[in-house]
This record gives C-alpha cells, structure tokens and sequence, in this order.
C-alpha cells in the first residue's frame, strides 16, 4: 500500500502495524489510555547499590525493553558501563528503546546484535558504524524510529514498555532526587529522560556524584528511582556539549541565516509575544544573531524559545529580548548552567515538548521552527534520516514535531559538495510537506504553494530570491547532475514513524 | 545595461582550482566574480584550473555577475591556452597581469580576436581589463587604458606594486596614493572603469572600511575582494544617502516632465539641470536600486 506520501509500505509490514500508514499531519482528537508502571514499594533507608553488575543482575531478564538517554552525547559512559554488564552476563533478546544512539554507544550495540542480546532496536536516530551495521541487515527486526515526541506518545501509549530505564544523571542522593544542571557533567535539562523515569517499571540512577540527602532541584524524585548507582564517572564534561559556542564565518550559511531571518522578519507572525525554535547548527546560531538584530529594530519580544537550547538563546533571555525558555535538552555548556540560575529556564519533558497524544504541547504553540534537511523534494518532503548513499546516518529528533509550527523554514544548503539537498524525490520520507512551508537556500527560497498567504507576505520584500521548488531542485541538478537511483534489496531493515506512530516510510538493506 | 555603464563596486577574487568556491560564487551578490588562473593556482595545477574554470563558465549560471578571468602572463606557457579556453568558454571579460604597456593589451586583444573567430565568438564580444602592478605599468597607465576599444577597465595591484616601489602596504594607504590617482584619471579619460586594490586581512573590518570609504571618496568604481563577507561592507560604502536618493529621484522627474514636455531643457525650481548633474542622478539611482533602498521604478519601498 501507498500511504499519503506516496511511499509504498510492504502490507506484512503494515498488517502488523496497528496505526496503519500514514495519513495526515493533523493528530485530532482522540481518547486515549495511558499504561502505568508497576511499583515495588518501599522505604529506603537508601537505594544506593555496590554495583552496575549487581543491579543489572538483580533487575534485567531476557526479553525485557531497556532504555537510555542521550543527554550526556559523546560524552556518555553510563551505556557502555551498563551494556558490558548486560553483554557478559549473557542476556539474549532484549529490545533497546533509548531516546536516540550516539556514536560513542556504536561499537558496543553492534557487539550486542551480533551476539543476540538485542534483537529490537527504537531510537530517535542513529549514526556512523552502527547505522552503517542496520543498513546493511545485521538486526533481523527492523529498528523503528520515532521523534521525541512520538516516543513519549509511544511510551504512555505502552508502544513502549520499559522494563528497565537506566538514567545516568550528574548528581543524585541516596534515594534518587536528581537533576541534569549541577555537577561536573552537568548537561541541563533532563527533558527526554523525565518519560523513562515516569513510566519505566525500573528505574535505576547512575552517578558519579552523591549529595546530601534531599538533593533539590529534583528533576527525577525519589518516588520514581529504585536503585542509585555510584561509579567512578558517568561522563567527560568535554564531550557532552560544544564548549563556546562560536558563530559561523562560512559566507553561504551566512547568507542562508540572512534569508531565513528575512523570512521570519516579513511573515505575519513575526508579532510581539511570538514563539521560536532553531537548532544547533551553525546556519541556525547565525539565524539567532539575525533575529537578535531584527527583534530590536522593530521592538519585539519573543514569549518563548523552545527545543533544543544553547548560549545565544539563553543571552536573549538575558537580553530581555525573550521571555522564557523551554528546555528539553541543552546543547552546549552555557544553556545547561544557565538553566540552574535563571527561573525563565523551564525543564519540560519530551511530553510537554512535542507529544501530540496530550492535552496540549509546547510545539502546538510554536509559531516558528527552524529545521534542517539532508534531503528535501519537490513535494517538500524531508529526510533527516538517510545518506544519499541510502545509509541509516541521521535523527528525526524533534524535527516532525516542531514541523507542526505555523511557519516552519527548513534552512539547508543546494548542494552540498556534489551531492543535491533538492531533490525530485527523497530517499526517506521523515517529515511529511504538508507541515514545511518555506524552503531557504543560498540562492534563494521557495514556499509551499498550499501557502499563498507566504507567497503575498514575501513577494514585498526586496533582494529575496523567490523560486518554486521545482526550479531549485533544476538549479542543483544543474550543479552536481542527475545521481544514479540507489540500489536497495527488498528487506525492510528500519520503519520510520510519523508523530501519531504511523508509518511514514521504510528503509530497506542497502546493496552494495 | 552597457558594459562600461553597470556597477562593479565589487569583483571577487575566486581560486581557480576551488571547485566548491567556484561553485558558489554566484550567491553572495558580486558585481564581477574573477576567476584566478593566475597567482592563486600552483604550477602543477594550471591545466585543471584552466580545465574546472572553462566547465564552471558553460555549465553554472553566474545571474546578472560580470565574469572575468586573470589569465598567467604571456611570459608563461599557460597565456595561449589560457585565452583560447576562456574565449571559447564565453568570459566576459579576460584580465592581463601585470600588464606595462599597451603593446601587451594588443597583442592579448589579437589573440583573443582569432580566438573568437576560431571557436565562432562573435569578434569583439570579449572585453579586456589590464592590472597595473608595477612602477612601470602605472607610468604608463593612461597608453594602457586606451589600448583598445575592448578595455572595460583597470586596475591596481598594490602587493606587486608596492614591493616593486621598494616599500610594502601601510593602513593609512599613502604609499598607493600616486598609483591609486594615477590609475583613476587614466581610467577616466579612457571612459572605462577603476578597480582598486584588495585587503587582505580578513580579521580587520575596520581597516576594509576604512580603505573602501577612501577609494570611495576618490571616485574608483569599486574594490577587489578576497572574500564574499567584504562584499556588504563595500556596497554598504557605496550606498547613497537618503538625501542624494530624494535629489535623484528629483531629477528623474524633471528629466520626465521635460520629456512629457517636449523639451530639450531639464530644470528644477527654475534652474536648469547639467548633463553631470543627470548622469549623478542615474547612478545615485542604480546604486539605490542595488541596495534595495529604492524598488525596480525607483520608488520608495514602503515598510
């Protein structure tokens, strides 16, 4: 079957998949029952155990669901640590549900799927070794991906059953009252992994740094947290965020900020009390300065910045210029301490973040979201997802959910190097066009022609190249030629969700 | 337009042999973009250079940007191939190095004629600029600018220039206030354009401004840049005022009701307005309408 993206879903995938393909951005109104953890109750006087090991062998059974975060990025130990204890314990068919894999998780879960210790993989996304090990069929179930939203929707749905979350956090005490902002490996907001601590059936805290009893912020409490491990070092401060973040000096991702600040600059909802996200990327930081500069000329003031956070947004809160801040994960070391000092900052979980399956999110709030694209095509399609060799090498992140934004601007360059970033057709389907509505490359920029209101807004402003996304996609054809079609064998080896957890688009073995 | 009438505040240097620079060097708004066979490209590299440059002209399109290529010297064996490669590639403009006299500027513009017919060129369609780098070419900088009717400019080279004058490049400029003068009035005589010199210290800002706002004042046409983020300092420079805008806009009505009229005599309040006058009033409007200071009409853009 087709879904409405036109991607063609295999049906013994479908008929196994319970919401079927996918069919519209819009979530509407459902009834829906959330599942609840079991709790073993007790008193403490303390949850403090010896060792990983101990835990793991007093909690993990074969054929569990276990999970991680990812807010300690290249930084992290706490997954290695604990998957070596799993690996040699001799666990078999376990599923891996953490809130995405970095590339320091890598060697250890390919160890694990060639060993049969996991055999079920949902992930925000992947990359590197281990995207390149999926691609090319090591896992015999396909890995689902999921944006943080949809895994928080998954998790209270029961989608997602976690068995055993293991949380690796800066700081905790002997009963588990935690939080991401003080500390050595401070990081910031704990966002993804507040829904593991919530639902999880077992949840186990690991740390490197015990505090005195009650340990406030508490972030993660104490009537969630089972176990509280102490080791030696849950992480390398220097490899969990960028350190200074440093504006771009690359001219085209200047002129890319440059336009997409236009864009924001002359669209109606550029309005005191408006609402933004942008991302990390370099492109994204210049969009921030930009804004800085466009927001004091016309004296307006942003209600809130949401999403991902680093340093030029948290000097825009100081700045006056925004007034608060929605935190669900802090990308460098200036967002992460300044969510301690400043009460502006708010720590919200993936739910609050961009969960449709709620009474409300912050993306339904959204008025602009700034997003990147490895691929867009003429239907404004967007993958995040797939290499333009077809290998597994990306996330979708928050990308579905802030797409829901009223104007949402995917910022990327024509090319990049010889490759083309519009494209007639996208290799993976991550975000459906109906929910991207301007397009801003380096040249110019095209509007999705459901939005001829854009159209009317932009068409006034001066020096703003106006293109249909069709020429665009001529444009860098025209650059780097027409690539060979990418040869992939019938296996499914990943299945792309939607937000609502439809199916979106499937990504099979790639051939060689 | 005409070529000796379009703007050219700004002509960026491009490597050559930098297919990514050369990729996108038609984003950043140049007036002219140079594509560097010459100094910018090793010696093991002439021929890809020469090669990556010709397929950049006939397959990229540049929009509205000038195009010119600096062809290696004819005391090089690239300078034929050079020239054959560019004319048949259709540059519009080729750049003579170290070009001393006007002998040099014929024997390029026969060159590039036999070329033209060659490759089925139209004959006179590829203009020429000369780059003044040294004591000798300055001296004879006005034989230089009026060696054929395909000059469209010339320009100085100040880091050859100033170590051939036994000196090197200070910030306040006045070991090129000779050359500079003296390129600039050879240029104006000759009816072609005056392209100074670049910056080279990226890092200084203040600096580039301070040098653009000079050659500016003098009456050059615009400025060399080495990268694309000098290119909105010097048309920020070059931007009319609000005041010289509303006195354009003003002479462009005359111009109107005297033609409305069917009178040869423009006059505001009275006063009859000069030739000079009207042709200030053009440019102030085609730098306006550049600058998106004024729309495509050379009305006021409402905010």
């Amino acid at each position: 079957m087709k879904n409405k993206v036109q991607r063609e879903i295999p049906d013994e995938i479908l008929s196994q998949y319970h919401d079927g393909g996918f069919q519209s951005v819009d979530f509407g109104h459902p009834t829906i029952q959330r599942v609840a953890p079991k709790v073993l109750a007790q008193t403490g006087p303390s949850k403090v155990v010896d060792s990983i090991q101990q835990v793991v062998r007093d909690t993990v059974r074969d054929g569990m669901t276990i999970s991680f975060h990812h807010h300690f990025r290249e930084g992290d130990f706490v997954f290695n640590m604990v998957m070596r204890e799993i690996i040699d314990a001799g666990y078999q068919n376990l599923s891996l549900a953490p809130s995405s894999l970095t590339n320091v998780m890598n060697d250890i879960v390919v160890e694990a799927i060639e060993k049969g210790v996991v055999t079920n993989i949902t992930s925000s996304g992947m990359r590197g070794t281990l995207g390149d090990a999926i691609s090319h069929g090591a896992l015999k179930n396909p890995v689902i991906f999921r944006s943080h939203g949809n895994r928080a929707r998954a998790i209270e749905s029961g989608e997602i059953q976690i068995d055993v979350a293991f949380l690796g956090v800066p700081n905790a005490d002997e009963m588990g009252n935690a939080n991401g902002m003080d500390g050595e490996t401070a990081f910031g907001s704990l966002g993804y992994a507040l829904m593991d601590a919530r639902y999880a059936d077992k949840l186990v805290l690991i740390t490197d740094d015990l505090k005195p009893y009650p340990n406030i912020p508490a972030s993660i409490q104490q009537t969630e947290v089972d176990y509280v491990v102490k080791v030696d070092k849950v992480g390398d401060p220097d490899k969990i965020g960028s350190g200074a973040t440093r504006f771009t000096k690359d001219p085209k991702e200047m002129q890319i900020a440059k336009m997409v600040n236009e864009v924001i600059a002359h669209s109606p909802y550029f309005q005191d009390g408006f609402s933004f996200q942008t991302g990390s990327g370099g492109a994204a930081l210049a969009v921030t300065r930009f804004l800085r500069q466009s927001m004091i000329e016309k004296q307006i003031k942003a209600s809130f910045a949401l999403g991902g956070i680093t340093k030029p947004t948290v000097d825009l809160l100081k700045e006056g210029l925004v007034a608060k801040i929605m935190d669900v994960q802090d990308f460098d070391k200036g967002a992460a301490f300044s969510m301690r000092e400043s009460p502006n900052q708010q720590e919200i979980d993936a739910s609050w973040y961009a969960d449709p399956a709620n009474k409300g999110a912050m993306v339904d709030k959204l008025d602009v979201a700034i997003l990147s694209a490895l691929e867009i095509d003429i239907d404004f399609n967007v993958n995040v997802m797939s290499g333009s060799d077809g290998v597994i090498r990306g996330a979708i992140g928050g990308h579905q959910d802030a797409a829901t934004a009223k104007l949402t601007i995917i910022s990327a360059p024509l090319v990049r190097g010889r490759i083309a970033t519009v494209v007639p057709a996208v290799t993976t389907v991550i975000t459906p066009g109906d929910s991207i509505d301007v397009l801003v490359t380096e040249i110019g920029i095209a509007i999705n022609p459901k939005r001829q209101d854009l159209k009317e807004a932009l068409a006034k402003v001066p020096g703003l190249p106006i293109y249909s996304i069709e020429d665009l996609q001529k444009r860098a054809e025209n650059l780097v030629g027409r690539p060979k079609p990418l040869a992939f064998k019938d296996r499914v080896v990943a299945l792309a969700e939607y937000r609502d957890g439809t199916l979106i688009d499937v990504i099979k073995e790639v051939q060689d | 337009m005409v070529a000796s009438e379009r703007l050219r505040r700004t002509m960026m240097f491009v490597p050559g042999n930098n297919p990514g620079l050369i990729k996108d060097a038609g984003i950043f708004g140049a007036d002219s973009i140079m594509f560097d066979l010459e100094d910018a490209v090793s010696l093991a590299e002439k021929d890809a250079a020469r090669y990556l440059v010709y397929e950049a002209l006939s397959r990229f399109d540049y929009g509205d940007a000038e195009l010119v290529v600096r062809i290696n010297g004819l005391d090089t064996p690239f300078y034929q191939n050079d020239i054959k490669a560019m004319v048949k590639a259709g540059i519009d403009v080729i750049r003579l190095p170290k070009t001393e006299s006007a002998e040099m500027v014929q024997e390029l513009e026969n060159l590039v004629a036999s070329a033209e017919q060659e490759f089925g060129r139209e004959v006179g369609s590829t203009h020429l600029m000369a780059a003044i780098e040294s004591a000798k070419g300055v001296v004879n900088a006005n034989e230089i600018a009026a060696a054929s009717d395909r000059m469209i400019g010339i320009a100085l080279s100040a880091e050859d220039y100033t170590t051939d004058m036994k000196t090197h490049r200070y910030p306040d400029g006045q070991e090129l206030l000779y050359a500079r003068n003296v390129i600039l009035h050879a240029a104006r005589a000759a009816g072609i354009a005056a392209f100074d010199t670049v910056f080279t210290n990226l890092d200084d800002e203040e600096g580039f401004i301070r040098e653009t706002k000079l050659i500016h004042q003098l009456g050059f046409d615009g400025k060399s840049v080495i990268n694309p983020r000098q290119i909105p300092l010097v048309n920020q420079v070059y931007q009319p005022s609000q005041k010289e805008i509303i006195n354009a806009q003003n002479v462009i009505m005359a111009i109107q009701a005297a033609q409305q009229k069917g009178s040869g005599v423009i006059a505001i309040n009275g006063q009859m307005v000069d030739r000079p006058v009207v042709l200030r009033a053009e440019r102030v409007m085609a730098l306006a309408k550049t600058n998106h200071l004024v729309d495509q009409e050379g009305n006021n853009i409402e905010e």
